[in-house]
């Protein structure tokens, strides 16, 4: 069964529903990116909650002029413009008060909200409103979808991926660096405005699928989870889309087996379980792959540390530092040193006096860079260069303790 | 209208509202101040799967075991988000993303696999609440306030959310210098031996608080827009803490009472006979409110930088 | 590591030192990432003294008096009051922060910035009495800053902020005081007053340690110095450890011999 949805055996409305799904996951990966990189995550939020009192005024509007109020293409409009609404009450309330972003995204996404519950229970009491099943936009449905809002939905999708592919280099480069891309000639306003419709249209398409709460996980999810694997934006990018695409289109295609697996949530479920294995198996930002490097290198300083208070014949405060030594075999139980610790020690001493040296002679510039308190001298001056500041420096002295 | 059908029908609702509202405003300057705004949101949307599970341990709806679900879900849920901001270095609002709708899609999973037809549990339940609903049937008129026969016939969420609003209020006073100085200063609150790590969770914890035992009675859309617009609103109107809790305070009941009046009244007065929701009306009053603030408010616009 | 446990290892001397230092650090060493802002250090300041922390720009001297006051975890060391762990002291130390750190938007006025500084004696919920609004607008007056009591902090200059900042230290009544680029960005007026305001706690045995930027005024303002460049450089009175030397090291290449004759230094 779950085969048969993954590979669009499930009828033709499921398919293309899976199909849709999708292209809106790629879309809402890739353009989540720049709302991450620009620091506005839960910008989407607000557009998501924003979308309800234009779905609910649609509706009324479509039903008093004598059509249809459930006319998806119409909702989604409504939809549109509300959220539209909603962001520039988010800018203005940044702009021109004292508020900072996180309280404008709160009030604006509570206050639509609100207001379109007061228009969902006034659509209750309308004579058509009674099968309307608006609801349904609040945590997405697919089942019993109509043939035309699943070609709407995956015909939105493609349009949505098709005008992000489009615009991804001005956008990655704003996203990078807004003064950069300000002094290239860029818009940057205009530019952020394109990221702002492109994450609207993400929204505004999947509000039927996935639903207007769980909407926003689309464009959080996959970045956050690929931002784990690479430091280079192309790439965060290309694997946010495909994170994102493979949570759409599974996740509608698993909840097309069962009934009671509604699509919004299963599509969340999957990208966070995808994030989850970011957050702890890529290497290099994941957890694993830190941890290991952050205690290596806590030994490190702690024996370095150890290592100069032996040569200077300082006393040694911190257990972890003597135990460290002790174990390594270069102190005793009661902080003295051992043989092959004394030379240990001598080493690093007079690696500090030519780390002091080469960081105070303009000639070696840009060795000094490299300098961390740690790395030994020899990773980054030749032994002639040694030999010279040996020399400069006067004879090794005996290291006593 | 007369007392015989104010007090029963619309005064619990009412004061419900209010203490609510107040409840929810109080730490909400703090989190205002402290650029966590939409920690309320977060909180309000993890609620969900806590009574979600709380019923499907229990088997029943009962306010002990769903606040303690909820809360237990609060309290994970500022976990993770804390986790996955310090461990994974992602910023805090799309660490606060990742976590609430990866909870709030496993809570409604849950409630859709699990059969919940025989109560009353559903995801529009848990939005937008059922204050219309929280009625005293006991009460024949004002004179029912003094007949403890008729008080001990109170909607439970009275009580519960009275005794919370004291609770906050008591936070926000006995803690009211440490608030204030590590909200200001964190360093310097620090270096004065506040333990300040533990006075931001402290305000977290309080604000997760309110969210489930507000939540349990108007539903979390109220929640959320109390947690914010009542002292952003506050925020425009003066150049001090004191001042500004004041307001917020003064929003809150306005937003509260005004709202509840408005979703009652404002459709017959219109010429319609069915009343509109409470939760959402209070929200877009406050809504209202923080517009006017950000229109005319005496302090709207910023004075210093921002902390970089 | 327990106090006792140093006294034990340690020399007389080195004891002795602990025990008369009003601040002292031990192998300190804070990192960011895997980078290390301060590596290794130990530090004793003279008490009534007046210190300049000084190297070049991310040397760690902010760093290092964070660690030092417990406001950011170090990877290692220790940190002395007195010979004593600092938690236990914490009212003898007053810490005036980078004015860039706090939100100046916040809803507060310059009194209440300063009564803050109160907060050991009030507690939590000990009131407000005119004796300490008294004591309040007095640390304001001597800062110059007691016509602006009721100014929402944000409503003053860079400066004025400042010397906002130090009344609320000087309410602390410490003998302690740490200062972080106490003088950056501010007008000469304010820095002036500053100065003035040191130089008075000084002549009153209070011990004073500042991260400091400005080369040229070290040997005005200041009677110690501890030049850092992640690692310690040197550490002294100004005559003995300001030298040519000790500068070329912290700041290699980057100070040109120009601007070093300029400082009137004794070239060692």
């Amino acid at each position: 069964m779950l085969f048969d949805a993954l590979f669009l055996q499930l009828g033709y409305n499921a398919s293309l529903v899976a199909i849709g799904a999708g292209f809106l996951g790629i879309a809402a990966g890739v353009t989540g990116t720049f709302l991450y990189l620009r620091k506005q995550a839960l910008l989407s939020d607000a557009i998501s909650h924003a979308t309800l009192p234009g779905v609910g005024l649609a509706f009324v509007l479509m039903a008093l002029v004598g059509g249809s109020g459930r006319f998806l293409p119409g909702l989604l409009l409504g939809a549109a413009l509300s959220a539209g609404i909603g962001l520039l009450c988010v800018s203005a309330l940044t702009r021109r008060t004292r508020l900072s972003e996180d309280s404008a995204i709160g009030a604006v996404l509570s206050v639509f909200f609100g207001f379109g519950i007061v228009i969902l229970t006034v659509i209750q009491t309308m004579s058509t409103g009674r099968q309307a099943g608006l609801e349904s936009f609040l945590l997405g449905s697919t089942a019993g979808m109509l043939f035309n809002d699943a070609v709407v939905i995956a015909a939105g999708g493609a349009l949505t991926l098709l005008a992000v592919l489009l615009f991804r280099r001005p956008m990655g480069l704003v996203a990078f660096d807004p003064e950069y891309a300000a002094a290239r000639g860029f818009n940057v306003a205009r530019i952020d405005l394109v990221i702002m419709t492109l994450a609207l249209a993400v929204t505004v398409v999947g509000l039927k699928i996935v639903g207007l709460i769980l909407v926003v996980a689309m464009l959080i999810i996959p970045p956050v989870a690929a931002r784990f694997w690479s430091d280079r934006m192309e790439v965060v990018a290309l694997l946010s889309g495909l994170f994102g695409g493979l949570s759409g289109w599974a996740g509608a295609a698993i909840s097309a087996t069962a009934p009671a697996l509604p699509t919004g949530p299963i599509i969340v479920l999957v990208c966070f379980g995808l994030f989850v294995l970011s957050l702890f198996l890529a290497p290099g930002r994941g957890l694993l792959a830190a941890l290991t490097r952050h205690l290596r290198f806590q030994r490190r300083v702690h024996l370095r540390q150890g290592l100069l208070a032996l040569a200077q014949g300082q006393p040694i405060y911190e257990r972890l530092t003597l135990r460290l030594l002790r174990r390594a075999g270069l102190a005793r139980a009661d902080g003295v040193a051992t043989d092959e610790g004394r030379a240990r020690a001598a080493k690093a001493l007079r690696d500090e006096k030519r780390w002091e040296l080469v960081r105070s002679d303009p000639d070696f510039a840009a060795a000094a860079l490299s300098y961390d308190g740690l790395a030994g001298i020899e990773t980054v001056l030749t032994v002639d260069q040694i030999a010279e500041i040996d020399n400069r420096i006067g004879a090794p002295r005996e290291v006593t303790s | 209208m007369s007392g015989a059908e104010f007090v029963p029908l619309s005064l619990p609702p009412l004061l419900i509202g209010i203490l609510a509202a107040v409840a929810c405003a109080l730490p909400g300057n703090f989190l205002v101040l402290r650029k966590q705004a939409l920690i309320g949101d977060a909180i309000s949307h993890v609620v969900l799967p806590g009574i979600v599970v709380a019923f499907l341990v229990t088997g029943t709806v009962g306010a002990g075991p769903m606040m303690l679900g909820a809360m237990g879900s609060s309290v994970v849920a500022v976990g993770l988000i804390e986790a996955i901001r310090r461990l994974g270095r992602i910023e805090p609002g799309a660490a606060m993303g990742v976590t609430f709708t990866a909870m709030f899609a496993a809570g409604v999973l849950l409630l859709e696999q699990s059969d919940t037809s025989s109560v009353h549990l559903d995801v529009e339940h848990a939005l937008y609440g059922n204050l219309e609903s929280l009625i005293w049937l006991d009460a024949v008129g004002w004179q029912s306030l003094l007949d403890p026969v008729a008080l001990a016939g109170l909607p439970p969420e009275l009580p519960r959310i009275g005794l919370t609003c004291l609770f906050v209020i008591a936070f926000t006073s006995i803690l009211w210098r440490p608030l204030k100085i590590s909200t200001f200063d964190e360093g310097f609150a620090a270096t004065a031996g506040m333990p300040t790590t533990l006075i931001g969770l402290a305000l977290v914890i309080v604000a997760a608080l309110t969210a489930v035992a507000a939540f349990d009675a108007v539903g979390s859309i109220i929640v959320i827009a109390m947690f914010i617009c009542p002292p952003a609103a506050a925020r425009l109107m003066t150049n001090r803490l004191e001042t500004q809790i004041g307001w917020s305070v003064v929003f809150a009941v306005l937003s509260a009472a005004l709202g509840y009046v408005l979703a009652g009244y404002g459709p017959l007065w219109l010429g319609r006979d069915n009343a509109v929701s409470a939760a959402g009306m209070i929200a877009t009053v406050s809504g209202a409110i923080l517009a006017l603030a950000a229109l005319f408010g005496p302090c709207r616009t910023r004075t210093g930088a921002p902390a970089s | 590591m327990s106090v006792e446990l140093a006294a034990n290892m340690g020399t007389v001397p080195e004891v002795e030192a602990l025990d008369h230092s009003p601040l002292a650090v031990r192998g300190l060493t804070v990192s960011y990432g895997q980078k290390p802002a301060v590596f290794s250090v130990d530090m004793t300041i003279q008490p009534g003294s007046m210190t300049a922390i000084i190297g070049p720009n991310g040397a760690g001297k902010s760093t290092l008096l964070k660690a030092a006051l417990g406001i950011i975890k170090p990877l290692s060391g220790q940190v002395f009051c007195f010979g004593k762990p600092l938690a236990q002291l914490r009212d003898r130390i007053a810490y005036v922060p980078q004015r860039a750190s706090v939100d100046w938007d916040f809803p507060t006025r310059a009194i209440d910035v300063v009564l803050m500084g109160l907060y050991r004696e009030l507690g939590l919920l000990r009131m407000v009495r005119p004796a300490h609004r008294e004591r309040a607008m007095a640390c304001l007056d001597r800062v110059g800053m007691a016509d602006f009591a009721d100014r929402q902090i944000g409503q003053l200059s860079g400066g004025q902020q400042q010397r906002v900042f130090l009344a609320r230290a000087l309410a602390q009544d410490a003998d302690l005081y740490l200062l972080d680029e106490p003088f950056a960005g501010v007008d000469a007026a304010t820095e002036k007053a500053i100065i003035h305001v040191l130089s008075h706690l000084r002549r009153n045995g209070k011990t004073v340690v500042a991260v400091h930027h400005d080369l040229a005024t070290v040997r005005d303002y200041f009677d110690r110095v501890f030049i850092i460049n992640t690692r310690k450089v040197a550490e002294g009175s100004v005559e003995t450890a300001f030298t040519e030397d000790t500068l070329q090291i912290a700041y290699g290449g980057r100070l040109a011999t120009g601007q070093i004759d300029q400082l009137g230094l004794v070239v060692g």
